[in-house]
């Protein structure tokens, strides 16, 4: 075991994984990430705890993880490139193992003029870091654990044993670079695959095969992306706005029936497309389970953390393996 | 070429409304070229800051002056003795050239007129393009001659991160995201294969984050003393 985290130990069980996620609050009450890590807890392996996700300040990754673990629930802590320099991250990275922290996802991060893109002010002005990408930073996290040696070459007495994660986006342009690039996250040293949220089963099926063509499924876990939509103006949005995702019209089309069932009644159409978001998303996670070379799930019910359970039973992923020791 | 653009007048004004004997200094090279700096726009804004004052019942004499460079004492020294004359230089040249004459004016103030912006080209008539960010280290050998340092919002060395709309970065669809272009300007040159290799994190020492920097040719400095010496050996002729 590279890190012994639940979350390896599930992969290494070659039962499909089952990753969640779990967005700290712009606010110094821990209440709210205990009160959410009791939601997921039980029904996914592992929760992703975003680091300043779209650039807004919230409670720090690391943070919000040890609160989460405190409450039982294993956490992915996520690491950004965005605003910490090789110091800072193998600061903290030490840190976290410190803490007890053993899942590590490497991200970009999303720049920080997102962070004035909806209704917050967020910090547009900031100055960003990218000392390293995500692939380097992947580099990084497994010299750091492998070989005891930090980024610049001086040695570490205890290194620290994380599990190392890194994102995938399929539909993301140019697409017929992504699995190659996929191929330099694996190459550097990532563990486990995250992807971004799949509505176009047939594009993930496409990039898969070139993935398995490379290689790269044996190297690494891959865990399809879900993102369970709630509403038709979501999967509208998502398509027309979010990078690397398309949703194929037919379902765009579902969830409009599933809105317009319920006439007039706000509150109706709410919770029946609120249900067929659900249906939507266990069928995705069905069929991309299916896919040669998929190692399990990450399912994001974003501020939804209570359709997890649900979604989990019926995509028959529950209950979650444990392990006696 | 440097870009620079014009500082709102407002910031000027309130700049310069102290002072009594205003120079505005332009610069006729890459400032002039983006519209920004050059002698056409020294002699506007001196106009303007002139009307405003006589609007505001504030005092105030303002000429305009220009001269090929900045960023050399040969373009500027000839005019020094009448610069010096003034209480105020606000020089439209770039940041380099408020730099260097700040250092050589002696106690007169200068302030910069226009905001510098980058290294650029003109694509057409009235636009500039942030190219190159002077980081010290090319590796636009490996990039398809597409430079991810300058032209990336996120500098990413490793190919595009999962922003990439369209062909556009995900700070705005205006921009063309860098990686995007490397990608297919690499396959247009068959060297897609440069691009399955990971790149380790940069040393951006060579940058601005290794402090200031400076390029000194030994035989250029030498040859330059040994004229100087030659001369005054040979009685000394004013230069
Ligand atoms: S790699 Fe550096 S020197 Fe080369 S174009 Fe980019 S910023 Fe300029
Ligand atoms: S979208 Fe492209 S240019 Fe923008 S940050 Fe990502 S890789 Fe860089």
């Amino acid at each position: 075991m590279k890190s012994g985290s639940n979350l390896e130990r599930v992969i290494a069980s070659g039962k499909p994984a089952v990753t969640a996620e779990l967005g700290p609050p712009m606010s110094a009450d821990p209440h709210e990430v205990i009160k959410k890590a009791g939601m997921l807890k039980g029904y996914c392996d592992a929760a992703n705890i975003t680091d300043c996700q779209t650039a807004v300040v919230r409670i720090s990754s690391i943070a919000a993880a040890v609160l989460a673990l405190q409450a039982g629930l294993e956490p992915v802590m996520q690491m950004t490139c965005r605003d910490r320099n090789r110091i800072a991250i193998q600061a903290d990275i030490l840190g976290a193992a410190a803490l007890g922290l053993k899942n590590c996802l490497c991200i970009a991060g999303d720049h920080q003029s997102f962070s004035a893109a909806g209704r917050l002010k967020g910090h547009p002005g900031a100055k960003n870091v990218y000392d390293v990408d995500s692939i380097q930073l992947v580099g990084i996290l497994k010299k750091m654990r492998d070989e005891s040696l930090q980024e610049g070459g001086d040695k570490l007495e205890v290194p620290p044993k994380l599990f190392i994660g890194a994102a995938f986006t399929p539909g993301g342009d140019p697409m017929d670079y992504r699995p190659y690039r996929l191929k330099k996250k694996v190459d550097a040293g990532a563990d486990f695959i995250q992807t971004q949220g799949i509505y176009d089963i047939e594009m993930f099926r496409k990039q898969m095969e070139v993935v398995r063509n490379l290689g790269v499924h044996e190297r690494t876990a891959i865990l399809g992306g879900i993102i369970v939509p709630r509403s038709a103006m979501m999967l509208k949005y998502m398509d027309a706005s979010v990078a690397g995702v398309s949703v194929p019209p037919a379902l765009i089309q579902r969830m409009m029936k599933a809105r317009d069932a319920a006439g007039d009644d706000k509150k109706k159409a709410k919770e029946l497309q609120e249900a067929e978001g659900i249906r939507i998303a266990v069928e995705l996670i069905r069929q991309v389970l299916e896919i040669p070379g998929i190692k399990g799930v990450h399912i994001q019910a974003i501020e939804w953390e209570s359709a997890m359970p649900e979604i989990v039973k019926a995509a028959g992923l529950y209950p979650r393996p444990t392990f006696n020791d | 070429m440097i870009v620079g653009e014009q500082k709102p007048f407002d910031e000027v004004w309130e700049m310069v409304r102290s002072f009594k004997k205003v120079l505005v200094f332009g610069c006729n090279t890459c400032v002039a070229i983006c519209h920004a700096g050059g002698g056409k726009e020294a002699e506007i804004l001196a106009s303007l800051i002139r009307m405003k004052a006589a609007q505001e019942g504030v005092a105030m004499e303002v000429d305009h002056l220009a001269v090929e460079r900045h960023c050399e004492p040969e373009y500027f020294t000839p005019v020094m003795e009448k610069v010096r004359t003034y209480d105020l230089v606000l020089s439209t040249a770039c940041g380099v050239g408020v730099n260097f004459l700040s250092e050589r004016i002696g106690t007169i103030p200068v302030y910069p007129g226009i905001d510098t912006g980058f290294f650029g080209a003109v694509p057409q008539a009235g636009v500039f393009t942030e190219l190159c960010a002077g980081c010290g280290k090319c590796i636009l050998h490996l990039t398809g001659g597409i430079c991810p340092v300058a032209r990336c919002s996120k500098s990413l060395m490793n190919g595009p991160c999962g922003g990439t709309n369209k062909g556009k970065c995900e700070i705005s669809p205006e921009v063309d995201c860098a990686w995007y272009l490397i990608v297919e300007r690499m396959k247009q040159l068959g060297t897609l294969d440069k691009l399955y290799e990971v790149q380790p994190p940069r040393n951006w020492s060579t940058g601005l984050y290794g402090g200031p920097r400076r390029v000194v040719l030994e035989h250029i400095r030498d040859l330059e003393e040994q004229d100087e010496k030659q001369e005054s050996q040979a009685g000394g002729t004013d230069k």
